[in-house]
């Protein structure tokens, strides 16, 4: 099992993984948070979330975030899978949660989750990571802030070189 | 030219610290090759049949002195003593050792130079016009953009992870020599009615296995818009590009299987969503870059050059150069000279550290401080005084640069094939030679005009072969290289894909059938017409019954 790291504030440190990512064959548990995957969500996540409990989605990459719109403000958590780490469909994923529907629940890189990519996913609004390399989150922290400027707006929120340059 | 600041030095530097600290992973055997290659093809390192090679970005074409003495210097330092200009307008070294490519890429930045996306699937290079802010054809100065678009796109937070690699190209005149329509996206400036500026926007072009024109999907898209716009195309792409075959994961398979409309409906929809303003650029931001690119300091000059004509009159290599690699200039008495890295029987595209010392040289002390390369792998001076031409001939003339074959028989493009490259399945640098060789003689082909020969050593076209006039793909039967020609291609304004002549040929005879289709041209064309017109004109058949003629 990856263990998990996430952002705070402008560190990272490991965390706990409160949630179970329960698997379209397994049942759902008593209690406790999970993870569904979307179409399982979709016919059962109303009713735990009704019961209160925190639910996230697992979203594979050729699955809409548009389809998630509706329900995202009661979402705590959204993991986003890497199938393979060459797939960026992820990336748009975790932009559009962030800048178009403003999700501010967890979006979680799951999969084949690589530190030499660290910077794209925090960029793109990811603030938690299940890396497969087995990077510590010190590793993890620097690749992600390798580097000093950037020349896009993202869900990061980082002034671009042309916001820089004027200030 | 763009001239870094502070940013973007540190922008390059944070790159290059990156990188020298995956290298010293791999050298360390800290991280093994499968998953070193990810991370050296985003900084253009190849791994190719006998060594690395390392791909550097020359941003849409442009040179400055010093940044050509520095690729110079490393292809003596690192290299074999040349370097390799490519159809992208980049230029790759071909004996690069992996130990060295950290101090090579301190090297390039220091010269605000990088090899920063010139391989994996991100966007690439910008393509531009080697004429730009030198000829008159020219609505806007297209650099400015495309400048623009090399920053918007630097380490791109979601679009460097594309299905496939993805390659823009902006040009301002009408006359198209960057093959914007064989781009994954291509641009063209033009002046709307009321006078503003926007760009024809064409999306799906490309070559390879399945080479398409690409479709007009914008008209008009005023130019402030830029950026929110390519990010609404590169989105659809990226969501929906196919990644299950690598074969048809280039956004022109999208565009062809939705078609054009649909798939700018999608695009359209797109970018109506985007908060455009913050993605496209402040006017104060697109001010200071287009700053950079103001007009040199050109002299007051009459239009004709006494001196030039008189030894043009005493010297006719030099009146043959004027006539084919000088090229007028928008300022009075200055011209645009075009040097040719096609020398029969020389490599295409490649250059010596001592020619490209001579080049910059050239640059600084003739053409203002700017140097080009083309995507037909020439380079260009695009602003020289008349005056200094002959001046500029004979310094070229003793370096072996002089050769006077601009758009000709000889100015072959042709990718490095099997004789490097690891995808190749024939040689392509040979047969080049062979026709270059055979087309020798500077008067038979300027009888000739106009052909411009294309030639790929496999079906991923990186020589362009689907687009020459006359276009020469080799192929491997059963262990034996093949080539295959076809009639017709254009990259330019008038672009269109050639059709296929009829079977492979061996490559002994290759140049040859070269020969047989130029006389059939020079026997059927009429007044003015190009090897090309005179095609379009008669169609397939003469050709082809020439060169398979004895089969029957």
């Amino acid at each position: 099992m990856p263990k998990l790291i996430k952002l705070v504030g402008q560190t990272a440190e490991w965390a706990d993984d409160s949630y179970l990512l329960v698997a379209d064959e397994d049942p759902i548990p008593g209690q406790g948070d999970v993870v569904l995957p979307l179409a399982r969500f979709q016919a059962e996540g109303g009713a735990l979330l009704d019961e209160g409990r925190s639910v996230g989605v697992f979203l594979q990459a050729d699955q809409a975030v548009e389809d998630l719109a509706y329900d995202l403000p009661r979402l705590s958590l959204v993991a986003v899978n890497f199938a393979k780490f060459r797939d960026g469909r992820g990336f748009t994923s975790a932009r559009l949660l962030r800048e178009r529907f403003g999700f501010g629940g967890e979006i979680r890189a799951v999969g084949e989750v690589l530190r030499e990519q660290a910077s794209f996913f925090v960029r793109c609004g990811f603030d938690a990571f299940e890396p497969s390399d087995g990077s510590t989150p010190q590793e993890w922290l620097a690749a992600a802030h390798r580097f000093r400027h950037v020349y896009q707006r993202a869900a990061d929120n980082r002034p671009p070189a042309y916001v820089e340059r004027n200030g | 030219m763009y001239r870094y600041d502070a940013i973007d030095k540190a922008f390059v530097a944070d790159r290059t610290a990156e990188f020298a600290g995956q290298v010293a992973r791999r050298l360390s055997g800290e991280i093994t090759e499968d998953q070193f290659k990810p991370l050296r093809l985003m900084n253009g390192l190849y791994l190719q049949l006998h060594a690395y090679m390392l791909r550097v970005a020359v941003p849409y074409g442009t040179l400055s002195p010093v940044q050509l003495r520095q690729l110079a210097s490393i292809a003596r330092t690192y290299d074999k003593g040349y370097g390799h200009f490519t159809t992208r307008q980049n230029i790759q070294f071909h004996w690069i050792k992996l130990a060295d490519t950290p101090a090579i890429l301190n090297e390039l930045a220091e010269v605000e130079m990088h090899a920063l996306q010139t391989s994996g699937n991100c966007i690439r290079n910008i393509t531009s016009d080697p004429r730009a802010g030198a000829t008159a054809e020219e609505v806007d100065d297209p650099r400015v953009w495309s400048e623009v678009i090399r920053q918007w796109s630097a380490i791109h937070p979601e679009f460097s992870f594309l299905p496939r690699k993805f390659k823009i190209a902006v040009t301002a005149a009408p006359k198209d020599r960057t093959a914007a329509k064989l781009h994954d996206i291509g641009l063209i400036l033009r002046r709307a009615r009321d006078g503003s500026l926007g760009f024809e926007v064409i999306a799906g072009g490309g070559m390879g296995r399945t080479p398409y024109v690409g479709p007009t999907i914008r008209q008009h898209l005023p130019v402030g818009s830029l950026l929110s716009y390519l990010e609404a195309i590169l989105r659809v792409y990226n969501r929906h590009g196919r990644r299950d075959n690598i074969y048809k994961a280039r956004i022109k398979i999208l565009v062809a299987q939705l078609g054009a409309e649909e798939f700018a409906r999608q695009v359209e929809a797109e970018w109506e969503q985007i908060d455009q303003p913050s993605v496209d650029l402040p006017d104060t931001e697109l001010a200071r870059v287009r700053g950079f690119f103001d007009t040199p300091a050109f002299v007051s000059l009459p239009p004709k050059s006494e001196a030039f004509e008189a030894a043009k009159a005493a010297d006719p290599a030099l009146a043959r150069f004027a006539r084919n690699n000088v090229h007028p200039h928008k300022q009075p008495g200055y011209a645009i000279v075009d040097i040719s890295l096609k020398a029969p029987g020389e490599t295409p595209g490649d250059a010596t550290a001592e020619q490209m010392d001579v080049v910059a040289d050239l640059g600084e002390r003739y053409s203002l401080g700017e140097i080009r390369v083309t995507h037909e792998q020439n380079l260009v001076l695009p602003h020289v005084r008349l005056d200094d031409v002959a001046a500029v001939f004979a310094a070229l003339k003793a370096a072996g640069l002089a050769t006077a074959n601009i758009n000709l028989v000889s100015d072959i493009i042709a990718c490095p094939g099997l004789d490097y490259c690891a995808l190749a399945n024939a040689r392509a640098i040979p047969i080049a030679q062979d026709i270059a060789l055979k087309f020798a003689e500077p008067e038979k082909a300027e009888l000739i005009g106009e052909l411009k020969i294309k030639i790929s050593g496999c079906i991923n076209a990186c020589g362009h072969h689907h687009v020459g006039h006359i276009g020469i793909l080799g192929v491997d039967k059963k262990g034996e290289e093949f080539y295959q020609l076809t009639l017709g291609g254009s990259a330019a304004e008038d672009a269109e894909v050639g059709k296929i002549l009829g079977p492979g040929l061996p490559a002994n005879k290759v140049a040859d059938a070269v020969d047989q289709l130029v006389d059939v041209y020079l026997r059927e064309r009429k007044d003015g017409e190009r090897f090309l017109d005179t095609y379009r004109r008669t169609g397939l058949t003469p050709f082809k019954e020439a060169v398979y003629a004895e089969a029957h």
